[in-house]
């Protein structure tokens, strides 16, 4: 039998700020535990939240750029839970009333495009950190990440293929760096992603009973973790079994899913209005302004790469990935003759480097304009491609202009023709059996001379005009 | 509904609050007298009121993003009942 399977996100973002969301103490990952901790934060009676406007302006700001409707009015809500990673024994959250509404990310798959739905997006705080025992007698609890900003985004259950969730995700990694929301570190936890996911008899359109998928903390490991849970879903109704709605983990060492829970022990958060957080009324000025923050965002960029410069799609999508990527990208294509070439070296050369030193575009020793100078000095027969190569490397190392190291290296190409033809009748005269083969018709004994030719001038000649020089010179002889 | 001092006494112990008998006697009756105001505001005709989540005028209030110094982490864990490697230490919990 065919299944249909039906996937959903919750991703959780934290949100870029300098401050937790409800007090002043810093938002900063890795500090020694219980350093980033006040009053508030520990839950202690009679303290007072008060929402962080940077908190709330990002929060604004990813909803838009994830299409959402942004409701004009809102409020935080109580979300009970007893557990020993949230001292008051509550998260502030929002329940029915969140921030942003109704939106929609787009994926390309299978070469097109796919709308995903995002049912919400809401703020939030979020919880401490248990470090159990290496025997499970104790945990230890840090609670600096208690009220760090965060946005929860949900989507529709509209994701068909792992692949698809996985897409989904880089997606809105890369929209919310473009807009500078979150530094999205899968790894650090600023970004976190829990699934849904059921399967259904092809045709039928009620849902099949899902399990929710938790734990799977980098982009492999969400699609990974969800082929299993697709695999273990269909072997077990296709054996006639039936699913049980279960919270399950995802263990990256066993490569499984585990059980957390069954459904039996589904929590009543009993929520309620936040008492001590004054409700969100936010004027069609200020959802103007944040609207205004948001960059051309990647889909935008991909589709102007296409256009503007005549890309090929693959392209568009590696020049796009960072938004500091695509604006190099930009700047060097604005100089040089045609774009692909700068597409080429920057996807080529320059983000080979950047892997082997473990660089971002940020920091690398080469300004857009040194590369657009270096790729003019191809086009113009200055430099070989191959020296250029050699160039761009001095170029990273040295920081240098790709003109000044060609001039101290002497790297300039010969395109002297006088210069150039005494050393092919040098070259002539010391290889008569290629000059006899090519005349005999083997058109590879050219080559064997241009070689040569390239070896007497250390790859400086023209390689062009010596191939039409050597022929012309044999022809005429 | 009349609120006992069993009642309380359970209430207290789930809250770690020891109380003397005195306490809890006089407790009960004032608890109890909260929760007949709230039975008195259950009884009210509502119908066509809408809900009210807060009290006060409809402006959003904001902090600037400006970090201050947090507790240091001796008096972070004062109140703790048991800590290790500047952590609180709680009882093993399964993950919730």
């Amino acid at each position: 039998m065919a299944f249909e399977t039906v996937i959903g996100l919750e991703v959780h973002v934290e949100l870029g700020t300098k401050t937790k969301i409800f007090c002043n103490c810093a938002n900063e990952f890795g500090a020694a535990p219980n350093t980033r901790v006040c009053p508030v934060c520990l839950g202690s009676p009679g303290v007072l939240p008060v929402l962080n406007a940077e908190a709330l302006a990002l929060g604004i700001r990813a909803a838009l750029a994830l299409n959402c409707e942004v409701r004009a009015s809102s409020k935080f809500d109580r979300k009970n839970y007893f557990y020993p990673d949230s001292p008051k024994a509550y998260q502030i959250s929002q329940y029915d009333e969140p921030i942003g509404e109704r939106g929609y990310v787009e994926i390309v798959v299978g070469g097109g495009v796919k709308r995903i739905g995002v049912t919400r997006v809401h703020l939030e705080e979020d919880a401490g950190k248990l470090n159990h025992s290496p025997l499970g007698d104790y945990s230890l609890v840090d609670l600096n990440r208690v009220g760090v900003p965060l946005i929860e985004i949900v989507s529709e259950p509209d994701i068909r293929t792992p692949e698809e969730a996985r897409l989904y995700m880089e997606e809105v990694r890369s929209i919310l760096r473009y807009c500078n929301v979150s530094d999205c570190r899968m790894e650090e936890g600023s970004l976190r992603c829990d699934a849904n996911i059921s399967l259904r008899p092809a045709g039928q359109r009620a849902f099949g009973t899902k399990t929710e998928i938790k734990n799977m903390n980098s982009f492999r490991n969400v699609q990974r973790g969800l082929e299993y849970e697709q695999r273990r879903q269909a072997e077990a109704l296709a054996a006639g079994g039936e699913i049980r709605q279960q919270t399950l983990r995802w263990d990256e060492a066993s490569e499984r899913t585990i059980l957390m829970r069954s459904k039996e022990d589904a929590h009543d958060y009993r929520y309620f209005p936040e008492p001590d957080l004054a409700r969100v009324e936010l004027s069609a000025e200020y959802i103007a302004a944040r609207r205004a923050e948001i960059p051309e965002l990647p889909a935008d960029k991909r589709e102007r790469f296409v256009r503007q410069y005549g890309l090929p799609a693959y392209d568009a999508s590696v020049l796009t990935a960072s938004r500091a990527l695509a604006e190099y990208f930009d700047a060097v294509a604005a100089l040089v003759r045609d774009a692909k070439s700068a597409s080429n070296w920057i996807m080529g050369d320059l983000l080979a480097h950047l892997k082997v030193t473990g660089q971002e575009i940020e920091q690398v020793n080469m300004t857009p304009q040194q590369l657009a100078q270096l790729i003019g000095l191809i086009d113009d027969g200055t430099i070989s491609t191959r020296i250029a190569k050699t160039v761009l490397r001095d170029v990273l190392e040295q920081g240098k202009d790709p003109r000044v190291l060609i001039e101290e290296q002497g790297l300039a190409q010969i395109s002297d023709e006088a210069a150039l033809r005494a050393i092919a009748q040098r070259v002539i005269e010391a290889n008569p059996k290629s000059v006899e083969d090519y005349r005999a018709g083997k058109e590879k004994a050219l080559g064997a001379l241009v070689g040569q030719m390239m070896k007497e001038t250390k790859g400086k000649a023209n390689p062009q005009m010596v191939n039409r020089m050597i022929a012309d010179m044999i022809a005429g002889d | 509904m009349h609120l006992t001092e069993q009642d309380v006494a359970h209430v207290a112990r789930l809250a770690r609050l020891v109380l003397t008998d005195e306490e809890k006697h006089t407790l009960a009756g004032e608890l109890d007298r909260i929760l007949q105001h709230a039975d008195e505001l259950a009884g009210l005709d509502l119908a066509g009121v809408s809900p009210m989540s807060h009290v006060g005028g409809g402006e959003t209030v904001t902090r600037p993003d400006e970090p201050r110094p947090s507790l240091a982490p001796l008096t972070a864990l004062a109140n703790a009942p048991d800590a290790d490697e500047q952590q609180f230490r709680v009882p093993a919990v399964l993950e919730g």
